[in-house]
This record gives C-alpha cells, sequence and structure tokens, in this order.
C-alpha cells in the first residue's frame, strides 16, 4: 500500500540546518521506510531527505520554511516525525556555530 | 639551542602552554600500488568503512561527538561515495577517484555564503586525508600529549585524538577563530594561536603559546620555560578558583555587591550556559542577527531570536543593542560602502536613523518580545540628545500601532550606550535616557584617537589612559545624580588588570563575555570599594 503525505514547518534552529541537526533530521528520515524529499519551497527543489550529503549542500538558512512530502507505507508517520523534531528543535541539537 | 624567536598571531583560545613542538602537516607519503578496477573498488569500499571505524572509535573517547557524528554520516552516505566508484569504474585508481569527488564537495561549501557553512570544508578535508591515508597504508601517527602542535590548520578529528589533560597547545600558520578546532580548544581550554603567517621552524624543538595575547614563542629560554609552567600551574588553580566563585553573587573584598552579566550575539551561545551564574543579559549585540544569508531578518525572524534570549534569562534583565552595524562591522545591502573613515561614519544610531524602515522592524520585534519579560533596548554611538528623542518617537509610534492591532506588547526602557566622547564629557544633557551603558572599547578609541583596528596604535588604544577613567567616573557620578542606571560593557569589565579600577570609578554592574564570567567575578572578590 502506498500513501502520500506533507507537510511543512519553519526552521528557527540557528544557523540554519547545520551539521548536527542534519545528522538528526537524516537518520530519523532513514528509520522510515517511505521515500522521504525536502523541498525549501512549496515547489521544490527537492532532495533526498535521507542523505545528508545532499541536505548539507542546501545549506538551509534560519528562517526557511521546510517541507517534506513522503512516499510509502508509513509516509503520513515520517512527515509527522520530521516536523515534530524541526518543532522541537531537533531536541536541543546545541548549535555548534563560531561564537567569542 | 637556537636563540628564541617570537611570533604574533591571532588569539584563538586563551591560556599559556609551552611544550615540545611537533609539525602536524609532515608530508606523508600516499603513493601505493594501483590494482584493476575490482581491487580500487574493494580497496575504496575498505578505506571507507575502516575510516568510519577509526572515527566512531575516537568518538567513543570523546564529549564532543558532534563533529565526529556528523563525519560518520558522511561518509556512510552514497551521495558522497557513489561518484568516487563511478570514477574507478572508469579507470581511475581509488586515492585520485576519493580525492576529485571530495573535491566536488570541498569546493561546494569554500563557496558558502555563511561563515558557518564555508568551515565545514575543513570537515571534508579531514575525511578525506583519512581516507587517503588508510589507503596508502598510513596510520595516524600518535599526537603526544603536552606538546605544541604546529602547522597550517589542524583538523577536527586530529585535535580530539589528543590527550589535553597532559597540556598542550597549538600553534598555526593560518587557521581561524571561529573554526571548529577554536571552538573546541575554547571549551576545553587549550591554549590557541592562529594567522601566524609562514614560519622557519628548522632547529626548533620547543615553543610556548600565549593564547591570551596571540604571542608564540619558538625554543623559549629554559628560565622562561620554567615562568611558562609556573604561570600554566597558576591559570590551572586560577580556574579552579574561579570555578568556585561563578556560580554565586559577585561582591568586593569590603562586601559591596556587584552585578555581573553577559555580552552574546546570539542566543546559541546561551546552550552551554547556566542563567544562575550571571545576572542577566548585558549587552545583546544584534548585528549578527543580520548577516544571513537570507537577507535582513524580518520582525518574526527577530523576534524568535530575542524571545530564545529573555526565556534563557528567566526574568534577569536583557538589554538589546539596536542595530550597530558600520564601522567595523559592515552588513551588505544596509551600511554605506566606501565611507573614508567607517569609524566616524554612518554607523549605530546614525545609521538606524537613516534607514527607518528597517530599525522600525527591529523596533517592533523589541517591543514584541519586552511583553515576554524585562527587556531593555540601548541605542549605539548616540551623539546629540535628539537622537534619542527620535528613537524614542519611533518606539512609542510602533508600540501605539501594535496595541492597536491587538498584538502582545511593552514599551521597554530605552536607554543608550556611552562611546562618544560627548556623550562621556557631559552625560547630563543625555536625561532623557532611561539608563548608560559605557561601551569601553569605542569609548577608548574615541578618546586616545587610536583605531580599534589598526595594530600600529594599539599601544596608546589603553582603557587605562586615566581620561578614559576619568570619564567613566564622571559618567558613574553624573548617573546617580540624575537616577539613572549606569553599567560597562566593554572588555575591561572583564579583564582583571582593569577591574579594580572600574570598581573605584564607583561602577557596580558589568557586562563581560561568558566565558569571563568567572575571571571578572575573582577580580571583583580582591578589589576593594572604598577609597585607598
Amino acid at each position: 500500500m502506498t500513501a502520500q503525505a506533507s507537510g511543512s514547518i519553519l526552521l528557527t534552529h540557528a544557523i540554519g540546518l547545520h551539521a548536527r541537526p542534519s545528522v538528526k533530521l537524516t537518520k530519523l528520515a532513514k528509520s522510515f521506510a517511505s521515500a522521504i524529499r525536502l523541498g525549501t519551497g512549496p515547489d521544490g527543489p527537492w532532495i533526498d531527505a535521507k542523505s545528508i550529503v545532499k541536505v548539507m549542500a542546501a545549506k538551509v538558512p534560519q528562517g526557511a520554511k521546510l517541507h517534506f512530502e513522503a512516499e510509502g507505507s508509513d509516509a503520513s508517520a515520517a512527515v509527522a516525525a520530521l516536523v515534530g523534531l524541526v518543532e522541537r528543535d531537533f531536541d536541543g541539537a546545541e548549535a555548534d556555530a563560531a561564537s567569542g | 639551542m637556537p636563540q628564541a624567536v617570537e611570533l604574533h598571531g591571532r588569539s584563538a583560545a586563551p591560556g599559556i602552554a609551552a611544550g615540545p613542538l611537533v609539525r602536524l602537516d609532515r608530508a606523508v607519503d600516499l603513493r601505493r600500488r594501483v590494482g584493476d578496477r575490482d581491487e580500487e573498488q574493494r580497496a575504496l569500499a575498505g578505506a571507507v568503512t575502516e575510516a568510519i571505524a577509526a572515527i566512531a572509535a575516537l568518538a567513543e573517547r570523546s564529549d564532543e561527538t558532534g563533529i565526529l557524528d556528523f563525519q560518520v554520516a558522511m561518509l556512510e552516505d552514497s551521495a558522497l561515495t557513489d561518484p568516487a566508484f563511478a570514477r574507478i569504474a572508469s579507470g581511475v585508481d581509488a586515492a585520485t577517484a576519493w580525492s576529485e569527488a571530495l573535491a566536488t564537495q570541498i569546493a561546494d561549501f569554500q563557496g558558502a555564503d555563511t561563515e558557518y557553512f564555508r568551515a565545514r570544508a575543513s570537515d571534508l578535508r579531514d575525511i578525506r586525508d583519512r581516507v587517503l591515508r588508510i589507503l596508502a597504508g598510513k596510520a595516524d601517527d600518535e599526537l603526544p600529549s603536552g606538546a605544541v602542535l604546529t602547522g597550517e590548520d589542524v583538523t577536527p578529528s586530529r585535535f580530539l585524538s589528543v590527550d589535553w589533560s597532559g597540556g598542550g597547545g597549538i600553534a598555526l600558520f593560518g587557521g581561524s577563530p571561529s573554526s571548529h578546532v577554536a571552538m573546541l580548544a575554547r571549551s576545553i581550554g587549550v591554549p590557541m594561536v592562529v594567522g601566524l603567517g609562514p614560519i622557519e621552524l628548522a632547529g626548533h624543538r620547543s615553543a610556548m603559546v600565549d593564547g591570551d595575547s596571540g604571542r608564540v614563542v619558538l625554543s623559549p629560554a629554559p628560565d622562561n620555560l620554567a615562568r611558562i609552567d609556573a604561570a600554566r600551574r597558576s591559570d590551572a588553580a586560577e580556574r579552579t578558583r574561579e570555578a568556585a566563585v561563578i556560580g554565586k553573587p559577585a561582591a568586593t573584598a569590603d562586601g559591596e555587591p556587584v552585578s555581573v552579566m553577559i555580552n552574546i550575539a546570539g542566543a546559541d551561545e546561551l546552550l552551554s550556559l547556566s542563567p544562575a551564574n550571571c545576572d542577566g543579559i548585558g549587552l545583546v549585540r544584534t548585528e549578527l542577527l543580520f548577516h544571513g544569508d537570507s537577507g535582513l531578518p524580518d520582525e518574526e525572524a527577530q523576534l524568535r531570536a530575542y524571545a530564545a534570549m529573555v526565556d534563557w534569562a528567566a526574568g534577569r534583565p536583557v538589554i538589546v543593542r539596536t542595530l550597530d552595524a558600520g564601522g567595523d562591522k559592515p552588513v551588505p545591502g544596509l551600511t554605506i560602502d566606501g565611507e573614508s573613515n567607517p569609524f566616524l561614519g554612518t554607523r549605530g544610531i546614525r545609521l538606524s536613523l537613516k534607514r527607518p524602515e528597517i530599525f522600525r522592524v527591529q523596533l517592533r520585534a523589541l517591543a514584541r518580545v519586552a511583553a515576554r519579560g524585562p527587556v531593555k533596548v540601548m541605542l549605539p554611538m548616540v551623539t546629540v540628545p535628539d537622537e534619542i528623542d527620535e528613537a524614542a518617537a519611533m518606539l512609542d509610534a510602533v508600540v501605539a500601532e501594535l496595541e492597536r492591532d491587538r498584538i502582545a506588547c511593552a514599551r521597554p526602557p530605552l536607554g543608550i550606550m556611552v562611546e562618544v566622547p560627548a556623550v562621556a564629557i557631559e552625560p547630563a544633557l543625555y536625561a532623557r535616557a532611561a539608563f548608560f551603558s559605557i561601551g569601553s572599547n569605542d569609548l577608548t578609541q574615541y578618546v586616545t584617537a587610536s583605531a580599534r583596528d589598526n595594530a600600529g596604535v594599539a599601544h596608546l588604544s589603553d582603557p587605562a589612559n586615566p581620561a578614559v577613567l576619568s570619564l567613566i567616573a564622571g559618567v558613574v557620578a553624573a548617573g546617580k545624580r540624575m537616577e539613572r542606571a549606569v553599567s560597562l560593557c566593554g572588555d575591561m569589565g572583564g579583564d582583571p588588570r582593569h577591574l579594580p579600577a572600574l570598581i573605584k570609578a564607583g561602577i557596580r554592574t558589568v557586562s563581560v563575555a561568558p566565558r569571563l564570567l568567572g575571571r571578572a567575578k575573582l577580580a571583583i572578590a580582591q578589589a576593594t570599594a572604598a577609597g585607598p
């Protein structure tokens, strides 16, 4: 059975989608069977949300709106989980930006 | 032993270290026997697996696993390795294929708009070199504990492979104070100096790193070394003493309480800090918010950033300085390019009043966040009282607007920075400010007519100049008469050499870099408030 789901959420994390949150996001995405894509606009461009290389290459800044689209047996659970992770600000993924 | 040689670079992490000099980037012979395509595919696959295992092993031993987890995730991603395997399939050897595949990624990060993403290029180089060394059968040489590591740059995984508990430091020809390694060095307490430029190391076996002043001495004299060792020991003892006072309210030796607040530029700096260690945030520099690659921040983005700080402070005051762009802090698309003397040009409140459409957005965000906690707003570079009136009128207007639209807000107290000598000389003329915060860095530069960014006049730009201290004492006295709070948020507020004089001058609130909280509280405890 194939289902489709989509959702979007504002990225509030300082610096944007940097190394630590990207690791968390891609790890979570990989825990789902569905194909999941991440877009920085409602019409893309779309990237594989399971690829840390692609996610980091997108260099998503703070304040961007993240769009998720999933297709597969657990599509809606995947989108809900990813939106939740961003909403919870990556569960305290500490920012590792330069400071001082 | 060769003659001692003194070098100067930029401080990246404070503290003093001395020890044997160890080259980081000795050229490693990476030549290897090249096999057929299948052998090369297997060689690369094996090397990547081995690299992942080695980084994971490093992560086991380290508390700073974030960077290492990132490197493992990158190596596990076929998006990184597939292009290399494709190159091997077309007849290229494993090492060349890997280097080429990584070169694309490194170039991509190097071209990024923000410092943060640019700095990730060094993580990619780290990954690249580790795999190349494994391919060539070259094991990582163990770096000794207690040594001064030197070279062009140092990778995060090399840094984390060292046992720093036995002391040691870093002296780099290149490097940057905002690299991952510099951040790690600051958090672990490894003295580090960067940007020494190309140096001749031949014959030198030992070195001393002074991360406070950015100085490195090659082959320091033995008595010098003994002194450094003593300094390092007392440094460690100092840190223990700082740890003992950091969680307590500060007071002078004769019992006069002093508020110690912190200076920050972004909410991310607060993550590793306990609000209980300070009396609030005495200076929020908002410039960094305006440097994102998505352009100038809108009201919501600013509100989120300020709200995170107010929430962290949990009822303690948060003093936000409105945009202080210009001078040595240009903001693309906002500040005026090519001013002949930007420190004396359109910066701070001067720029904000010229760009009301941008200033208004910041004031709206600040009025909204003021509904959330005790927020104060501070204007930088005020020169004449009219500037306060103009800003106050704009603030009142946005508050009225928000109230009309039934958006939660409050009118925060509006104070000023005292950094232009005109204000410091006649503070009584600026009574319309709700409070004064002395910006000692700029005040010193303007009083001594010595640019902060000009090393040639650095010896003149001294905050201990009697003229600067006399102005500070004058502002404190005027503040008392006018019933206006006076604080100080420049570097001298966190400097044990200057704190006794500041306390004597009547300063009872300082705001310092978070890492200086303990040092400042300790220096305050040793100072006396009453005259000699």
